[in-house]
């Protein structure tokens, strides 16, 4: 091995390595901005109270103010009626979106016209499925009253009413991509092992339960993570179609709209972090037991 | 135990005709083969008697039973698929189990009747396993058990041995072999592989693009094949076909004009067809040639094959036809290029006319 | 087999029913509009209320702003995050592991938690209402940054080292070989980034001021709602102009939307 040999392979490792931060720097440099940054100062906003008028300088409360917001009853029923919409949505949405990909999973013909069709809702914008139920919801133009539904008050100012009507959209929204996952999963089912059950003698409904669904559950896994952090995020669809001023608000007044009203309405950062915080961690913590529980199920294939 | 007809059998995939008229019986215990190349349509004919696939014409018949319409589960047939099509999230004893649970076989029942087949296979200490977890020869078996383990009425193989490695395939299919005879149970077996067929079936049914080409026992279709495709394609190698045309010997009698030479067919065969069309196809097999000085076809060594008891030696004729020699012993071996005279068993001819159909002119 | 298909079309049905209503109330006369029982097909198509939808309700502003944004992060995404996976992929450096860690956690952390110091740092730094503060925060993408490493990954060690004695530097090597071999998963990725670029609100309603400099087509969707001025039949064409690309997107680009979207799926 020559001097120069030595000498030339150092700087090329280092080379190497100086261009590998480097290419990393354009992202690392919006994370560190938009993503980390905030992430860290959001719990330093948690501590500081708002004051009533802008201008005043906000003062140090430390965990007072997280106490305090994490035991009002704003943000009590605000948990409550999240921990709500996200039993309605979740179940619903997955069990559809599966029902719907097997009946597409097989090789009839013009078959890929349905799949589109089930597919579609994905690319359905927030703003568009709220104007879309919206007005399908309207008293006055609306189908409901047609079906026999007419609610006093209407269904989207109904107390009672307001947040499965919101539900319901928000998993007609979720079904497009409920059922590419689950179709997906359906496919990564070897079609032999089925197969086998067929001529091992399992009828239509003992197969699904007793082989298909069991090889199903890593993508039911995913699917229920996945429905989990979509139905917390719901946001847009509550503001399009009923909004702060309405009078069904407080019972559709999940914990991400009450961050955003909490920030931009009322206008009080400290409060709002706490809320987002609380989000945040109920989100996190749920996710975390679905792993621990849900994945020990799970029966992964060969 | 039942046997199974197929009667002018037909099966489309749209403008593929994948099983072609195909009237077929296997008979009640017998282990019938089926053989082929890929795409011969045996898979799928396979697939018919279970089942997973519809007739578009004729009748599939199991037992005294047209099956046409007929669902999988209510056959009372077993299959042993090619990938073993295990239950992945199943432990060995409960992938052993399933059939008979369909089945509503009690409890007690069905334990013991696991536990015989595991006894059976050798399958004991891996009945906490789950697929997952066994070798390939492992699955093989539970591949097997489980469809022992119900007694039905057929036992249906697609290729199960191809995913073995060579020495497990050839204990693996005396096993098979042995199981079959002592369950006497009917069994379709279809392989692409012509060892395995010869030395497993009491029939082999040769296919190609979907149709029969003959049915007969192994060594008949080795002895009398029907035509030119079952004479190449049994036998490893198969038998060496040449074209050639029919002229009067000038002894008396007839011989095919080859590229190389004019070899004698057999005195007291009869005649060769009548027909105006003189161009036939020569068959002989590789055992009925010999390298001799006075052999009646010349050619030129292109290869020689050292297999330890034998050697293949590959000439080439001068329209280069290839021609394998088989030697045997302490025959010498010629060498590389070398020009030599091949020596035709008359007894070992055999004649197939341009289309390849077997003609009685030759054995 | 006919129990099949009438599954399939009712499971159809009840999936387009919502969109083939706002079709056809869009093309209803306003008084029809409150008929009943309500019409399920217009008996006399008014297609005018597309052009008032149109012009009255800025939409064509709207679409642009939408179009613009949108494509900014799509390829602000595309950049940061080839870049980032070939590192990942392909150069070999202390603490890569670490950093790759790093990158994924940012999936881990949701938007509602950023969103006050972001608004807090795009105002101070003048972008308010500005296409910069629209689209700034979203320029990179940990998912397709996993997304595109793994696809990366899977270009065989083989074919590197024959560019490299070919005398291909990382730059050619990245754009000639590495880029078009993991095609697919690039594709997946711009429609997966298309797609959440264009359907944002939260933050383009926070960001957004008080004209239509910015606006995206979502928050213009709103703003039809609460105005007065425009009847639910011309809003309905408003919403129908601003889904009808999206749903031809969907029909043309549906596989690689279908792999982008499994990609944690099927592992």
């Amino acid at each position: 091995m020559s001097p120069e040999g030595i000498v030339s392979r150092r700087p090329r490792r280092v080379q190497e390595a100086l261009l590998g931060y480097l290419l990393l720097v354009p992202a690392l440099l919006v994370f560190g901005v938009f993503v980390f940054y905030p992430f860290l100062r959001n719990f330093k906003l948690a501590l500081y109270q708002t004051p009533p008028f802008p201008g005043l300088p906000s003062h140090y409360v430390g965990l007072h103010q997280v106490g305090e917001v994490l035991t009002s009853s704003n943000f009590l029923q605000s948990l409550l009626t999240t921990i709500l919409f996200v039993v309605m949505v979740v179940p619903a949405g997955l069990l559809l979106g599966l029902f719907l990909a097997v009946a597409a999973h097989r090789h009839l013909r013009g078959i890929a016209v349905y799949r589109i069709i089930f597919s579609s809702t994905v690319v359905s914008s927030v703003a568009v499925a709220a104007l879309v139920f919206g007005t399908l919801m309207n008293p006055v133009v609306g189908f409901l009253p047609w079906l026999g539904i007419n609610p006093h008050p209407p269904i989207l100012e109904n107390t009672t009413w307001a947040l499965p009507a919101v539900a319901v959209m928000a998993t007609w929204q979720f079904l497009g991509l409920s059922f590419i996952i689950m179709s997906a999963g359906l496919s990564s089912i070897p079609e032999e092992v089925l197969e086998a059950a067929k001529v091992d003698g399992a009828t239509s409904w003992s197969a699904f339960w007793r082989v298909t669904v069991p090889l199903l559950s890593p993508t039911l896994f995913f699917g229920v993570v996945v429905a989990t952090i979509y139905a917390f995020q719901t946001f847009g669809q509550i503001d399009i179609l009923i909004g702060s001023q309405n009078a069904a608000y407080e019972h559709v007044n999940v914990l991400i709209y009450n961050v955003y009203t909490t920030l931009q309405i009322n206008g009080n950062p400290g409060r709002a972090a706490v809320l987002s915080i609380a989000l945040f961690l109920l989100t996190l913590t749920l996710t975390l037991l679905q792993l621990r529980f849900l994945e020990r199920r799970v029966s992964y294939g060969i | 135990m039942a046997q199974i007809v197929y009667d002018h059998v037909t099966k489309r995939y749209g403008d593929v005709v994948a099983v072609d008229d195909l009237a077929l019986r296997v008979d009640d215990g017998e282990l019938l083969v089926l053989l082929g190349p890929s795409g011969c349509g045996k898979t799928t004919a396979l697939r018919l008697v279970a089942g997973l696939e519809e007739v578009d014409a004729g009748t599939v018949s199991i037992g005294d039973d047209v099956v046409n319409d007929v669902e999988p589960k209510d056959r009372d047939v077993a299959m042993v698929f090619q990938s073993y099509a295990l239950y992945p999230h199943l432990t060995v004893a409960k992938n052993l189990e399933f059939p008979l649970r369909q089945r509503g076989i009690d409890k007690e029942e069905r334990r013991r009747r696991v536990t015989e087949v595991a006894r059976t296979l050798g399958l004991e200490e891996l009945l906490d396993r789950k697929p997952g977890q066994l070798s390939g020869g492992q699955r093989q078996r539970v591949a097997l058990g489980r469809a022992i383990v119900r007694s039905p009425k057929a036992f249906l193989m697609d290729e199960p041995l191809s995913n073995l490695d060579a020495a497990l395939r050839v204990q693996t299919r005396a096993d098979i072999v042995a199981l079959q005879q002592r369950l006497a149970t009917t069994t379709v077996y279809v392989t692409h592989d012509q060892v395995e067929a010869m030395t497993m079936g009491h029939r082999i049914a040769v296919m190609d693009h979907g149709r029969l080409q003959q049915v007969a026992p192994p060594q008949e279709l080795y002895d009398r094949p029907a035509n030119a495709f079952v004479a190449a394609f049994l036998g490893s190698p198969g038998m060496n076909l040449v074209e050639g045309e029919v002229v009067t010997a000038p002894a008396g009698g007839w011989s095919v004009r080859t590229a190389g030479g004019d070899v004698e067919l057999d005195a007291h065969l009869p005649a060769p067809p009548e027909s105006t069309e003189r161009k036939v196809v020569l068959g002989v097999r590789p055992e009925h040639l010999r390298l001799a000085p006075d052999g009646s076809l010349s050619a030129r060594v292109l290869l020689v094959e050292l297999l330890g008891a034998e050697s293949q030696v590959i000439c080439e004729l001068p329209d280069h036809a290839h021609v394998v020699v088989r030697q045997v012993g302490d025959q010498p071996r010629p060498a590389l290029g070398e020009a030599v005279r091949i020596a035709v068993d008359p007894a070992g001819v055999h004649l197939f006319a341009i289309d390849g159909t077997r003609l009685e002119g030759g054995r | 087999m006919a129990v099949r298909y009438l599954l399939l079309t009712v499971g159809a049905l009840i999936v387009l029913l919502p969109l083939y209503l706002t079709v056809v109330n869009s093309l209803l006369p306003e008084p029809a509009l409150a008929h009943q029982p309500p019409y399920l097909y217009p008996p006399h198509p008014q297609w005018v209320d597309y052009s008032t939808a149109w012009a009255g309700g800025s939409l064509s502003i709207y679409l642009r702003n939408s179009a613009v944004q949108t494509a900014i992060i799509v390829v602000g995404q595309l950049v940061t995050s080839i870049l980032a996976a070939y590192s990942f992929a392909f150069l070999r450096f202390p603490f890569r592991r670490t950093l790759f860690v790093v990158f994924l956690s940012t999936l881990m952390i949701p938007f509602e938690v950023t969103l006050i110091t972001n608004l807090d740092t795009i105002t101070s730094l003048g972008w308010y209402n500005s296409f910069a503060g629209l689209t700034v925060p979203f320029l990179a993408s940990g998912f397709g940054t996993f997304l595109l490493r793994q696809a990366f990954l899977q270009i065989p060690r083989d074919l590197r080292e024959a560019a490299a004695l070919d005398g291909y530097g990382h730059w050619r090597f990245m754009t000639r070989v590495a880029v078009p071999l993991a095609r697919p998963s690039v594709a997946a990725l711009a429609v997966f980034s298309f797609l959440g670029a264009w359907n944002q609100y939260l933050w383009p309603l926070v960001v957004t001021g008080n004209n239509n400099a910015v606006r995206t087509v979502q928050i213009g969707l709103k703003l039809l709602v609460g105005n007065n001025v425009s009847s639910v039949d011309v809003t309905l064409a408003g919403t129908v102009i601003a889904v009808a690309p999206l749903l031809l997107l969907l029909v043309v680009f549906q596989k690689q939307l279908v792999r982008s979207l499994t990609a944690g799926a099927v592992k």
